[in-house]
């Protein structure tokens, strides 16, 4: 059962082929590109949804962060559906490996932060000391703020996988409880029962929550370097 | 066998059993072909299901029922061991 419990996180390879790649880019079928005024169903649906998000999203935004729309709803984009596609039977969940989320948050974050140093020098290297700090702290003030920029893309990528990875080994640990409790109890099995629905509806909001602060986050790392 | 159009034109309906592994052979296996075929088996599920005026929630579910399907043969390897059997 310990073994069984992680080898859905394992890296998927079929007769050697590492068809990872292939899971990656699965997501992108389902989002056709329009091609006309008025689309068909699929697409007007996701046309609608990706308006009310990014008008959300940018009002925060100066003329220099909203050329960032593109990448941000690109990334919400994709760590939601990566995240709700994991939720179907078997499937391997891309966002479950850490090597994936510091690939998306390192670079991102680091973007941010070159941004702010390149237009506004002085604005970014003022962001280290709060204002109102009395004078013999400054120094280690200095030290915990650079150390919780630098912490920032770790978190970000953390935050994810292991919000993910927690859901879906949950799931599993329960599922496997109420099999096993049929022929024990059928009683505690319908309340584990209950319970897997509640977690799976609780699944399907963390994913999209996820998604959802990651973007966030990083929007807001640029919002303070613009 | 003689037909009067050549094998290689034929629809894959129109082929004769006996013509049937010299039509395979004549296909297009170059990379530009295999991605030709990929292309035209995408568009014409696309047209039939999803690029309609009133498509309904079948048309992506059946790709993604195809996925789950895909990801079960992927780890079934794994999932033997899980069945409810006196001997595994």
């Amino acid at each position: 059962m310990n073994e069984n419990l992680f080898a859905s996180f394992a890296a998927p390879s079929m007769m050697g082929l590492p068809i990872v790649v292939l899971i990656v880019m699965f997501p992108s079928i389902l989002f056709p590109t329009p091609s006309r005024l008025i689309n068909n169903r699929l697409i007007s649906i996701q046309q609608w949804l990706i308006q009310l998000t990014s008008k959300q999203m940018l009002a925060i935004h100066n003329q220099k962060g909203r050329t960032w729309a593109l990448m941000l709803m690109s990334l919400i984009l994709f760590i939601g559906s990566t995240n709700l596609l994991g939720l179907l039977p078997h499937s391997f969940t891309p966002t479950t490996q850490l090597s994936m989320n510091l690939g998306m948050a390192i670079p991102l974050w680091a973007g941010t932060v070159i941004t702010g140093f390149r237009y506004k020098t002085k604005a970014s290297l003022a962001h280290f000391l709060p204002q109102g700090t009395p004078l013999p702290l400054i120094p280690m003030l200095v030290i915990i703020e650079t150390i919780s920029l630098f912490i920032q893309p770790m978190a970000l990528a953390v935050r994810l996988t292991a919000n993910i990875t927690a859901g879906h080994l949950l799931i599993h640990l329960i599922g496997g409880a109420t099999l096993a409790l049929i022929n024990i109890s059928a009683t505690t099995a319908f309340i584990t029962f209950i319970i897997l629905i509640l977690l799976t509806i609780l699944e399907f909001a963390v994913a999209l929550i996820q998604a959802y602060v990651f973007t966030l986050l990083v929007s807001l790392y640029l919002h303070d370097n613009t | 066998m003689a037909s009067p159009v050549p094998v290689k034109e034929k629809k894959l309906m129109e082929v004769k059993l006996g013509e049937l592994p010299g039509w395979i052979l004549m296909r297009d296996f170059t990379p530009k072909g295999i991605a030709g075929a990929f292309q035209r088996g995408y568009y014409r599920y696309y047209n039939k299901y999803i690029n309609v005026k009133k498509g309904g929630v079948a048309g992506i579910s059946m790709v993604l029922a195809a996925y789950v399907l895909f990801n079960y043969c992927r780890s079934y390897k794994e999932l033997k061991h899980e069945r409810l059997r006196k001997y595994h």
